[in-house]
């Protein structure tokens, strides 16, 4: 459907807001812990804040818990019975602030959940999401959206998307899709119509630093540069990167059994571990961290747009912001795009 | 600086080191490790306030260490956590040379390990006050509400495992939580996954941290983890007589004597 431009005034966010609990919908927006902002689910609209750049951690959450129950047993005299999860009890969701980094971000995710085998459990849970995008008028170091096809404004993935016009003003309001419409239509008299708007002009300028065609072709050839080893020196290993980014969908599965019942969860994993990819035999195909941090950049700029025809990097810059080792992956995309090798 | 760029560049035109690992400008005004390994470019080398990051870590990597003799840029916790991994067998003269940095930001020269040994032991480790008000805060709790203060704020731990990487004493090429047969540690980050993780950590820690904060300072979440360390800390001093890493080092886990209190045995 072509978008519906509507206008709604600053303080009507939080009557929208009341409007959506009145509807039963959960709520879960940005909120500040230990100092970092994370999606919450909120209960009253001042637990949601505004002033951010970018949340700690991605929304992938909300259709790719970290753990999952997929599946729970219990054996008894009569046999075994195995309960899966129940479409009915997945809530259904409203997720707001999300940056349009982050909505575009849900797309690469499905992209993967719905490669060869269709993952209905994420997909029953995406079903159940409404998300309410709202536009950057602020970036930072580490911000490179327009670098892999993104930008302040994009639109994409989400149902509505709200772009306030200046400083304290009121917000303009795309409205999408059908769920978009049918949030609308829970406070339709807050959705005023809207003159002519130049989005443009409100949204923050995020400068293009590489192209990301550009870099997909360099990595056809640079499977044996030395500079993975240059770039991973300072990697320490861990999956703080994997698991706030929006794409990442790497998961081990778990049994837990507890006598005579027990279940099965989905946990996230990262190709950052040694352990990832360690064989049974003690043989390990990425042995070192450099095989490791080049198995992540290929991932995302050569075999994801390979195989599923999107990139998986949305230039969110999370994974930089919650680097320890400050690995800045825009600064090593660069360095791929300008090497000479 | 200056003294520490030209020292850089002295030891690696006389082919003295082959890597001088230090701090250079990360993204926005944060710093970083670097891995110098040219004379020519030494001159990214920095040292100020900013540089908290323990590069201890990197001694024990893989990557790093097959370079061959190291030099690193080194303040007071990098230096203990060298001399804690000195007594574990995993650094020694031959492959490591600290380019000390005193509390007072001036480049000490150190001989060999067993003067940087001598350097440390000046100085007690000391937990800073507001780190010891939250503990007094947590042990005064009782144990209902200490319990419940754990659970919400290990709950929001995904498990990346950044406090291990960055931890220079979490050198083991495999955990205890990536073996499997049998496993120790729930994967999933559940309230019994992420309790068990975070203490099993800690204990691992006892006798071995030296209170430098990288555990926290990596944690994307913020989450208060290092409290758990320095109260590991308070119990060494108390119930051991202290702690100090040495090279030639009685192990506090690892030492049984037949005088030992066991007072702590409920």
């Amino acid at each position: 459907m072509n978008s519906d431009r509507r206008l709604i005034r600053k303080d009507s966010l939080e009557k929208l807001f009341k409007a959506l609990k009145q509807n039963n919908k959960t709520i879960i927006g940005p909120a500040l812990q230990n100092g970092k902002i994370s999606y919450k689910i909120s209960n009253n609209y001042s637990e949601i804040t505004s002033d951010y750049i970018q949340t700690t951690q991605s929304s992938k959450e909300i259709a790719f818990p970290r753990t999952e129950k997929i599946l729970a047993y219990s054996k008894n005299a009569e046999g075994m019975s195995v309960k899966g999860i129940d479409i009915k009890d997945i809530p259904e969701i409203v997720l707001w602030g999300v940056r349009p980094c982050d909505a575009i971000g849900i797309g690469e995710l499905s992209a993967i959940f719905n490669w060869d085998y269709k993952d209905e459990i994420f997909n029953n849970r995406l079903s159940k999401v409404t998300v309410l995008g709202f536009s950057c008028s602020k970036a930072d170091e580490y911000c490179f959206c327009t670098s892999v096809g993104g930008n302040p404004g994009n639109t994409e993935g989400s149902d509505i998307l709200f772009t306030q016009l200046g400083e304290n003003g009121d917000y303009l309001a795309e409205i999408l899709t059908e769920k978009g419409s049918l949030i609308v239509s829970m406070a339709e008299a807050l959705f005023e119509r809207a003159g002519k708007v130049e989005k443009e002009k409100f949204l923050v300028d995020v400068p293009v630093r590489f192209n990301h065609e550009d870099v997909r072709n360099k990595l056809t050839t640079f499977f044996e540069s030395g500079e993975w080893v240059q770039q991973s020196l300072k990697c320490l290993g861990c999956g703080a990167c994997a698991y706030v980014c929006p794409t990442c969908a790497c998961f081990d599965i778990q049994d837990e059994a507890h006598g005579k019942s027990g279940s099965r969860v989905r946990c996230w994993d990262s190709c950052g571990f040694s352990l990832f990819t360690l064989h049974t035999s003690g043989h390990n195909p990425r042995e070192v961290q450099s095989q490791r941090w080049r198995q992540r950049i290929m991932h995302k700029f050569s075999y994801m747009p390979d195989r599923l025809s999107v990139f998986g990097c949305t230039g969110c810059g999370r994974c930089s912001r919650a680097c320890p080792a400050d690995m800045n992956i825009l600064e090593h995309l660069i360095s791929i795009q300008e090497a000479t090798v | 600086m200056d003294d520490l760029r030209k020292r850089a560049k002295e030891l690696l035109e006389a082919s003295a080191v082959k890597v001088v690992i230090g701090y250079e400008n990360g993204t926005e005004n944060k710093t970083r490790a670097i891995f110098v390994e040219k004379p020519e470019d030494t001159g990214k080398l920095i040292f100020d306030s900013r540089c908290i990051m323990n590069l201890a870590s990197y001694l024990t990597k893989h990557e790093v260490k097959n370079k061959g003799k190291m030099a690193v840029t080194a303040t007071l916790p990098v230096m203990r956590a060298i001399i804690q991994l000195a007594s574990e067998f995993q650094v020694n003269d031959s492959n490591l040379l600290v380019l000390g940095i005193t509390p007072e930001s001036k480049l000490i020269e150190f001989k060999d390990l067993a003067e940087v040994e001598s350097f440390v032991h000046k100085y007690q480790i000391e937990i800073d006050v507001r780190n010891k008000e939250m503990l007094d805060k947590i042990d005064k709790m009782p144990a209902s509400e200490r319990w419940n203060f754990w659970i919400k704020e290990l709950a929001p731990c995904f498990k990346c495992y950044a406090c291990r990487a960055a931890c220079p004493m979490c050198y083991c090429h495999r955990c205890t939580v990536d073996f499997n047969q049998p496993q120790w540690i729930p994967v999933p980050s559940h309230e019994l996954g992420n309790l068990e993780w975070h203490i099993m950590r800690a204990v691992h820690l006892a006798g071995r941290c030296v209170d430098c904060d990288a555990c926290y300072n990596a944690c994307p979440l913020a989450i208060p983890l290092n409290l758990l360390t320095k109260r590991m800390l308070i119990d060494a001093k108390e119930h051991f007589g202290g702690y100090q890493p040495a090279i030639k080092a009685e192990h506090l886990m690892s030492t049984y004597k037949p005088d030992d209190k066991e007072n702590f045995i409920l």
